[in-house]
């Protein structure tokens, strides 16, 4: 696992008790509640869920880039300045420039009727004042960086001229040209080929690293997650379910959504007769479930789910859960709760 | 994790799943919800409201007038309108009631949209429907006869169509139809290009589902939509054609008369008569509104992503 | 010996492009290129391999959905490519297929009893309204539908629910081979599982063949018996399950299993970067001689050359690799 950074420096991105609901002509959709959630400086956190989850709402939000039915409250700290006070004007000095978005379609964040080198350069001299010279050269280098090959030729090209994982390098060159603090990828990879997929990842490992940016990678892809993430929040029905760092979330996921959706996945590198799935379907956030938004889909769910929502708790150093029945750790000192209905 | 070893047995039912959640409320077709959306947007609930005021009007409207349209009152030529001598719309210079002769006039206004429109829509959707069906040779040959029909000057195939069926309006009209058609085999066509690409039309071919019955059971069915969006947006352009042509003086012969030969007659009286442009004119722009409105309405109904 | 129930034989489709303009120069787009391989009774084919590498063509050419341009296909012994198109019609009740978008592959104006009913009607007309209603409402207590649902239109439902309609309407007529087109890609992840087991269940309740159409490896993994993986329309390699996961004759095979996420962190994370480089060559032009040399790491001169053909490896297994020894000889992946 990587290190850590010292708990008492703040945190880059602090989410308080955000929240997001967008009014429908079939009444109030509760899409995000009461989120708590931090990234730290350099951290790689991947925000795992299913549709319907809020996990792309969530980054939206801070971003500002909600439609006009959402209303967002809460605090959203990037740096200690909470976003969702910001005009438009101070919320585009910081957009593009110190935090940035990568999309699922390469499409939505790149013009098709301007070339490669103007779309780059015009970040740069927005951002950083640069003159025209500079910044194309700049982006010359950003492309190399990101691996596009015959960089000199593509730069001069149009959008629809590349392809769907040389359009998504672009857009990672865009999002990385102005040294952000902070990258937003949501869903990056889904629309692309498992073999332009990993070339992705590796880049994202390598970029962040090197530059100590932090990324959030949203994504509903648990496979995705393992090789590059260090902390994990997993969202259900538009709250934290669970969050915890990769390896203990894969070896001992607390929550029972988390380890259902583990034992969903087939895997690739092993001959799995069955895979167990989750029975049921996300809830309809018009009409949520009372108690715990997962009791109606969990096997351990008790009276107390159906009743009351559990509250998100730290549950060990660096682990937190929202279940009333969490699965814990022999070791970790807590009684296993669950023990008997698991177990038998 | 290994808290799970050896459940699997017992879970055998659980590990193919029901997924029976019903849907709430009642079944809801898609005609249905567009007929909802339709009845949610109070603009086109006014518009259909007044249209079919007016569509009731003109139906029973002339018999409910103590006058004709025909025969003069020869106690006023010219008169304005009052409601002591019953001629509410006032008179024309012939003596005739111009409320009479307005709610004739629409009448047959519509009856002749009505004609119109209805072969448009069977001809176009059916021309449409097989073109795009067919697809390939087929398709180019029909489209290109399209082409050739659009490229022909309209004023013309009118004036042509007034020599044959000069004496028939209705007739007449039916011919405007014919050439109506054009731009809705066009839609028609384009729709069925991009719904015999559809997964369920393929679901259907591979089932052994005939062509025709697919065209009969997926395709037509599925166009329901745009026809009718489209086919309200023809009957507010065939009552100008027959508005302007009876204007030039070639449509609707006297007596009988229309929206646009009372609009013509009313324009040569501005001045000295002006209410018979503003009654007749009042008509036909709350009518061409409306049905604005509801071509709009319907539009937004059947199409809730385009807005 | 089981018997064999599908062999295709040589199999092109190739799509005229730039068609429509005639004074364009007509483009040939060969989508896919000399297929074959042979299907036995009771038997899953996963089919793999990166987008517009013809899979999905592959699948609707065997079903005549799509016209093949060169070779046949052979079902129980008669050659499908040869039918009239009534006889072909006639055939088709044997023959079934489940779309990757479940809503899109629904007619939006039908009811779910509707949808499910269309091909039974086709497949027996003598069935009387009372009969082809009990069917149907037995094949949707089979998907795991409520009967009670049977009024209902597509857009009321969920993916998994609409997907669970196409899958009823697949089975209504009792088929005995299904093509699965990357069934499960549209659905959420904890929904994909429940479609998968489903799929495995009725495989075994009703004796079904698949050919399983996907891109993830993971799911193909899951449920087939046999693994088909197509580059650029060819058949680059084909096994048994066991074989071509554990041991890879084809370069581009063991790139794309390097590729799959691997759901664990240690093992995730000591993996090597991916080899490959750049995207899949336009099926227009591809590159002469190997059409995976361009990404290749392995690629010498000589595979620019000469096509390489599909050489038996043993044990079942084959790979169109003109250096597959080394391929197989340097260490298996991980796991």
């Amino acid at each position: 696992m990587t290190s850590k950074p010292p708990t008492d420096m703040p945190p880059l991105l602090a989410l308080t008790d955000y929240a997001i609901r967008f009014s429908t002509p079939d009444g109030a959709v509760k899409a995000v509640n009461g989120l708590d959630l931090a990234v730290a400086r350099g951290e790689t956190v991947a925000v795992v869920g299913e549709s319907g989850s809020g996990k792309s709402q969530t980054f939206n939000g801070v971003f500002g880039l909600l439609s006009g039915n959402a209303t967002t409250s809460g605090a959203a700290r990037f740096e200690g300045r909470n976003l969702l006070e910001l005009t438009p004007r101070q919320l585009d000095e910081i957009r593009g420039a110190d935090m940035a978005m990568v999309f699922q379609d390469p499409m939505t964040a790149l013009n098709p009727a301007m070339k490669i080198k103007h779309q780059l350069a015009e970040t740069l001299r927005i951002h950083k004042g640069m003159n025209r010279r500079d910044a194309e050269a700049q982006a010359l280098a950003m492309l190399k960086k990101v691996g596009i090959p015959e960089a000199e030729r593509r730069i001069e090209q149009y959008p629809h001229q590349l392809s769907g994982g040389m359009r998504q390098r672009i857009v990672i060159a865009m999002a990385l040209l102005c040294r952000p603090k902070l990258i937003v990828a949501d869903e990056p990879t889904t629309a692309l080929d498992v073999t332009i997929q990993a070339q992705i990842l590796d880049l994202f490992r390598d970029l962040t690293g090197e530059a100590g940016t932090a990324l959030v990678l949203i994504t509903h892809d648990l496979g995705v997650v393992a090789g590059i993430a260090d902390k994990v929040v997993v969202m259900y029905a538009g709250r934290i379910v669970e969050e915890a760092p990769v390896d203990a979330l894969f070896a001992r996921p607390a929550m029972p959504y988390t380890a259902a959706l583990i034992r969903s996945i087939p895997r690739v590198d092993r001959d799995v007769e069955a895979v167990e799935p989750i029975g049921g379907r996300p809830p309809n956030l018009l009409h949520p479930p009372a108690g715990c938004a997962f009791h109606p889909r969990c096997r351990f769910a008790q009276d107390k789910c159906r009743r009351e929502r559990p509250p998100l708790e730290t549950i060990e150093t660096g682990r937190r859960a929202a279940c009333w029945f969490p699965f814990v750790d022999e070791t970790s000192g807590r009684e296993p709760m669950n023990a008997e209905i698991a177990g038998a | 994790m290994t808290l799970y070893a050896g459940k699997r047995e017992a879970l055998e039912d659980a590990f193919i799943g029901r997924d029976d959640e019903m849907p709430r409320g009642k079944p809801r077709s898609v005609t249905r919800d567009a007929l909802r959306r339709f009845r949610a947007n109070k603009a086109a609930m006014t518009a259909l409201v007044v249209f079919v005021l007016i569509v009731l009007a003109a139906i029973v409207g002339p018999y409910l007038v103590p006058y004709d349209y025909e025969t003069p009152d020869w106690e006023a030529f010219t008169a304005p309108p009052s409601i002591e001598s019953g001629h509410y719309f006032g008179t024309d210079q012939n003596g005739r009631d111009l409320l009479a002769r307005t709610l004739y006039g629409t009448r047959v206004s519509l009856l002749v949209a009505l004609i119109a429109t209805t072969v448009s829509v069977i001809v176009g959707v059916l021309y449409g429907a097989v073109s795009g069906f067919a697809g390939g040779r087929i398709d180019s040959a029909m489209m290109r006869f399209v082409d050739v029909m659009y490229a022909l000057p309209y004023i013309l195939f009118v004036i042509l169509l007034m020599v044959m069926f000069g004496r028939n309006v209705f007739l007449l009209f039916a011919a405007i139809g014919l050439l109506e058609w054009l731009t809705m085999a066009r839609i028609v066509r384009g729709q069925t290009l991009s719904l015999k690409e559809k997964e369920f039309v393929e679901a259907a071919r591979a089932a052994g589902v005939s062509s025709f019955a697919i065209i009969l059971r997926h395709i037509v069915p599925n166009l329901v939509g745009p026809v009718v969006i489209y086919a309200s947006l023809t009957i507010p352009e065939i009552v100008i054609t027959e508005s302007f042509l009876s204007y030039l003086g070639f449509g609707v012969q006297e007596p009988l008369t229309s929206l646009g030969t009372l609009i013509s007659e009313g324009t040569g009286a501005i001045g000295s008569a002006d209410w018979l442009l503003l009654f007749p004119g009042g008509v036909l722009v709350t009518m061409l509104l409306a049905l604005a409105f509801i071509g709009d309405g319907l539009r937004d109904a059947f199409d809730p992503k385009d807005r | 010996m089981p018997e064999t129930l599908l062999s295709v034989e040589n199999l092109s489709t190739v799509f005229d492009i730039g068609g429509g303009n005639p004074f364009a120069k007509a483009l040939e787009l060969k989508a896919v290129s000399d297929v074959s391989f042979t299907l036995e009774a009771g038997e899953t084919l996963g089919i793999v391999g990166e987008s517009g590498c013809g899979k999905s063509t592959l699948g609707r050419s065997i079903l005549r959905l799509i016209e093949p341009t060169h070779g046949r296909v052979v079902w129980q012994g008669k050659s499908l490519t040869d039918l009239s198109v009534g006889e072909m019609r006639k055939a088709r009740r044997d023959l079934s297929i489940i779309f990757q978008d479940p809503v899109a592959s629904l007619d939006p104006r039908m009811n779910v009893g509707k949808i499910i009913e269309e091909p039974l009607k086709v497949a027996e007309p003598s069935l009387g309204r009372k009969a082809r209603r009990e069917r149907i409402e037995k094949v949707m207590e089979e998907v795991g539908l409520a009967p009670e649902m049977i009024n209902r239109y597509p857009h009321e439902f969920s993916g998994g629910q609409a997907q669970r309609i196409g899958i009823a309407r697949a089975i209504v007529t009792e088929p005995k081979l299904i093509v699965c087109d990357e069934p499960v890609s549209a659905l959420d992840v904890s929904i994909q599982a429940q479609i998968v087991n489903l799929l495995k269940a009725l495989k075994e309740r009703m004796g079904l063949t698949l050919i399983f159409i996907s891109h993830d490896l993971s799911v193909v993994r899951l449920v087939s018996d046999r693994i088909l993986v197509l580059y650029l329309g060819r058949v680059v390699e084909i096994g048994p399950r066991r074989e071509v996961f554990a041991n890879p004759g084809h370069p581009y095979s063991k790139a794309l299993l390097a590729a799959a996420p691997i759901p664990d962190p240690a093992i995730a994370r000591s993996r090597e970067k991916t080899p490959l480089k750049g995207d899949p060559p336009s099926p227009i032009n591809p590159p002469s001689g190997c059409a995976f040399r361009t990404r290749c790491p392995i690629a010498r001169d000589v595979c620019a050359e000469k096509l390489p053909p599909l050489v038996d490896v043993g044990r079942g297994h084959r790979a169109a690799c003109l250096f597959t020894g080394d391929v197989r000889a340097d260490e298996a992946i991980a796991g």
